[in-house]
């Protein structure tokens, strides 16, 4: 907001050091050996007690990545990464926990202090969540601790367990699915993310259930050096409605830590998914030291006809975002959909957005973005349409708009858009710009001040994306925009 | 991931690094060392390809097969039965065949006061003072085109129109390609409109229908304050030919700058236009449309700096595209620090009619500056039915409402034209790639 002296004054003493959620835990953890290697593949594969497919599929993973390089098309700039300083895997030291009562008390009170309720006679009585009951699955470092209401899930058919349980229960679905829609080879991060991911989630939704409660996964850094590579994957079929949550936090160090994800989603004929995240990573200091640098392949592929795929997310955290949620529309008549508020601030670099490829016939998808950049940080929006030459009929209605708030910061939009065919019809739209100073002025006649009418009109800003995520994230989602925006607009 | 292993040169980057082998040495040393940068440059960097983000979607690398010898002077009475394009819109004309410049066809008697016109070829053998801006606008990154065209173009046109200086009547400078064996030509032109002056400045380029040749055509715009330019382009070369040209613009304060660029004709055709605002409160806009069919590539490539505050800029690109041809729009508003208060607008319009058309579009905004309004937007699709049912609801032929709606379409960019002449001119044009329409 440049027009209020305060306001600049403010974004210049911006006090991204306002992280809640950075404390550390102090646990005794079981760590694989520094550095990365075939053995360490190994190490992690062993520890998950996978069957000899599984260590092969990493093994070769792991074998083409060497011959790899980091991508360095994004706009977003730090120091090397060094492969080899790197846990690649770390445990809570206690046994796992057969029941909720076995888990590490400390783990427990971690999960407490942020809100989320890994007791399910808690979360019944609504303590955390709202009310409203959903289903967690808490991944610690690179173990998930705990998965809630499991059997009221299985009790509908619904499968929902770390991803480790799925590799050994239900080996078929995981052969079946894994990798098919972000191959080993897809990019740098993911190929990685193939040799050593070490746990995530595993959801199937059989044919024609609706998932009977909303399913979320919360992630949590806390080992010092260490690098988080979880791997979600989520099936639909047939006829299935599933919506999944997941949220992400770390503790505050001055180190950079990297967090290289994939997440897989298949919805088959006439399913479902809406994917939801709220991404709020430690976002490094305000002169941009520590930080997680957040590199994630996540994609969905309608492969049914009619099915439906949504990407909510809202980016406020990370000291480095790169990361394009997409849609393969492959079956006929299927929707793609991705809505993202990204924030920025301090010294953060985002570089996020999407990708929709329509293939099948009458496909559409539609992308709401918003963009906003304070404090010295960059924020842009990369995405891509495209429709196939046999995608008769596809649709696309793209808006990006970038806020800027203050004169240090950065606001880019790099979308891509191709045609094949003559029967797709493509919209595209985009703005730049700052808060209007009619917008201020009407909201200060009226009593406000700068501050909380800069807060309302971000909030108006947003309003399109707040609104698909599902309530109690929704809730959280709005509190978290004004914790990051706080000092630069209140 | 990009492969950093130097690719096997292809025969065109052979070809061509056999012509970079002997340079001009006519200009100076200033202008020696540009040809011979330039040429190294090309030698070092060879033809860009689809993994250089600038020419994604134009792989030049594949598109260019072969270096053509260099065009070799023409016969004038040929040149004089091939030109067709613009003849009578009243400009001062002045004829430039296989990359230089033709005295027996071109006006240059009673120049306006204020005008001058001088060859390249006579400004680099001493002629003139301009030629200390020639070379002096510089994209500011490695461009194929523009290396191959500073090292080997020998002539084109250098014109300076005096401080104040108000020129009714429009210059044009007219490309066009003679011979029967295919050859490449190079012209590199300078165009200096002084503070405060008002000129027009037309270009169009053809050749013979089914010969291959190759054209790669510099320009650069080196525009003062409070000046008034506008920049009217044909492109009309033969649907074999490899079009390539690059406008460069420099624009002073206060000045008003609008270009525009009509493409029908190449096989592929790529146009780069480079403008720094360097000036405050400059307003510049620059359109462009494209009718494309069979299987014409066309590429009009945008690069806007705005380094300064105050400036207003509006695009407007349209493109028709028949049969399997393909239109490429990629455009770029940088917006530094410094530029606040800049008023941007980009928007690029596809009108697909053929089933195998593909259009790609990449609008690009990169902003630095807070206090700005930027946005640019970007549509592809087919003709409305609804606008077709309207017009056949009353007796119209569907081709007849087809062309109707197309005329309309690339008709708002081509209204932006402000010289009548010209802009008559373009719209005939236009009514004929119509009306040869099958």
């Amino acid at each position: 907001m440049p027009a209020v002296q305060e306001t600049v004054d403010q974004v210049r003493s911006i006090d991204v050091d306002q992280y809640k959620y950075g404390f550390f835990t102090d646990i005794e953890s079981e760590k694989a050996p520094k550095g990365l290697s075939e053995d360490t593949v190994r190490f992690i594969s062993a520890k998950k007690d996978e069957p000899e497919w599984m260590l092969e599929w990493r093994l070769e993973a792991f074998r083409r990545w060497q011959t790899m390089r980091e991508p360095d098309w994004a706009r977003v700039s730090y120091p090397a990464i060094d492969y080899q300083d790197l846990y690649y895997y770390s445990a809570p030291k206690k046994k796992a926990a057969v029941s909720i009562d076995e888990i590490d008390p400390e783990i427990l009170a971690t999960y407490e202090k942020l809100g989320i309720p890994l007791r399910e006679r808690d979360a019944l009585l609504g303590i955390a969540s709202g009310g409203t009951k959903v289903a967690v699955d808490a991944v610690f470092d690179s173990v998930s601790v705990a998965t809630t209401f499991k059997e009221e899930l299985s009790r509908a058919g619904v499968i929902f367990m770390p991803i480790s349980e799925a590799i050994r229960e239900h080996p078929e679905l995981v052969k079946k699915y894994l990798g098919s829609v972000v191959p080993v080879t897809d990019n740098y991060f993911a190929t990685l993310n193939s040799a050593v991911f070490s746990d995530g989630s595993f959801v199937y939704v059989p044919k024609g259930v609706r998932c009977p409660m909303e399913l979320s996964t919360y992630f949590r850094i806390n080992e010092r050096n260490t690098g988080q590579f979880e791997r979600t994957l989520i099936i639909a079929d047939e006829g299935a409605y599933v919506s999944y949550l997941e949220g992400c936090t770390a503790p505050q160090r001055d180190e950079n830590q990297l967090h290289a994800a994939v997440v897989e989603l298949v919805a088959l004929a006439d399913a479902e998914i809406k994917y939801s995240t709220v991404q709020n990573w430690y976002p490094g200091d305000k002169d941009g030291k520590g930080g997680i640098f957040n590199f994630v392949t996540k994609r969905g592929d309608c492969r049914g006809d009619r099915s439906k795929i949504s990407w909510t997310q809202v980016e406020t955290g990370s000291a480095i975002t790169w990361k394009y949620p997409s849609c393969i529309l492959r079956g006929d008549n299927s929707q793609g959909e991705f809505y993202s508020i990204a924030i920025s601030n301090g010294r953060q670099q985002v570089d996020s957005g999407t990708k929709m490829i329509h293939l099948g016939k009458n496909t559409s998808s539609r992308i709401i973005s918003k963009g906003i950049a304070a404090g010295r940080s960059d924020n842009t929006y990369r995405g891509l349409v495209s429709a196939h030459r046999k995608a008769t009929g596809a649709r696309n209605f793209t808006n990006c708009d970038s806020l800027l708030i203050g004169d240090k910061c950065g606001a880019h939009t790099v979308p891509y858009i191709e045609s094949k065919n003559s029967s797709a019809q493509f919209e595209h739209e985009a703005t730049t710009s700052k808060i209007s100073d009619d917008q201020l002025f009407y909201c200060r006649q009226r009593g406000l001040d700068p501050e909380e009418a800069t807060a309302l009109i971000v909030n108006g800003f947003v309003k399109d994306v707040l609104q698909q995520l599902p309530m109690e994230f929704a809730v959280e989602a709005q509190k978290l925009i004004s914790v990051s925006l706080e000092g630069s607009v209140g | 991931m990009n492969a950093e292993i130097r690719p096997i040169r292809t025969p065109a980057e052979q070809g061509l690094s056999g012509e970079l082998k002997a340079l001009s040495r006519a200009g100076g040393p200033r202008i020696v060392a540009l040809r011979t940068a330039a040429a190294q440059a090309f030698n070092d960097n060879g033809l860009p390809h689809r993994r250089v983000e600038e020419w994604k979607y134009t792989d030049l690398r594949t598109l260019m097969r072969e270096a053509l010898p260099l065009a070799t002077p023409a016969a004038v009475a040929q040149v004089e039965a091939h030109q067709g394009l613009l003849l009578d819109t009243g400009a001062r004309r002045i004829v430039v065949a296989n990359g230089a410049v033709v005295p027996e066809l071109s006006d240059l008697a009673d120049l306006e006061p204020g005008l001058s016109i001088l060859t390249l070829a006579q400004a680099l053998a001493g002629a003139g003072e301009t030629l200390a801006r020639l070379g002096t606008l510089e994209p500011g990154r490695y461009d194929a085109a523009l290396a191959l065209n500073t090292a080997l173009a020998t002539d084109g046109v250098v014109i300076e129109v005096g401080e104040g200086a108000q020129i009714a009547r429009p210059v044009h400078v007219a490309h066009v390609v003679s011979g029967h064996r295919p050859a490449a030509s190079f012209a590199r032109s300078l165009v200096v409109v002084g503070a405060g002056a008002h000129f027009t400045y037309a270009e169009s380029f053809e050749g013979p229908a089914g010969l291959g040749y190759q054209v790669n055509s510099a320009t650069e715009f080196v525009v003062g304050d409070e000046a008034h330019l506008d920049v009217v382009r044909l492109q009309e070369d033969s649907a074999s030919a490899l079009h390539l040209s690059t406008l460069l613009f420099e624009i002073g304060r206060a000045a008003k700058v609008h270009a525009f660029s009509f493409g029908i004709g190449a096989g592929v055709a790529r146009t780069t236009l480079y403008a720094n605002l360097a000036g405050e409160d400059s307003q510049v806009g620059f359109n462009g449309a494209s009718l494309l069919k069979g299987r014409q590539h066309a590429d009009a490539t945008l690069f806007l700096d705005h380094q300064v505050p105050g400036c207003e800029s509006r695009e407007l690109f349209k493109t028709v595209l028949d049969d399997s041809a393909r239109g490429v729009f990629q455009g770029k508003i940088v917006v530094r620090q410094a530029a606040q208060k800049t008023d941007g607008r980009m928007m690029s319009r596809a009108l697909v009619l053929g089933d195998d058309a593909e259009m790609d579009n990449k609008p690009e905004l990169e902003i630095f500056a807070d206090d700005v309004q930027c946005g640019h937007g970007a549509t592809c699709g087919a003709i409305d039915d609804d606008l077709l049912f309207y017009l056949r609801a009353r007796g119209i032929s569907l081709k007849d409402a087809q062309s109707l709606l197309v005329q309309a379409f690339v008709g708002e960019a081509i209204e932006t034209v402000e010289h009548d002449g010209l802009r008559e001119a373009l719209v005939a044009r236009a009514e004929a790639w119509l009306a040869a329409r099958g």
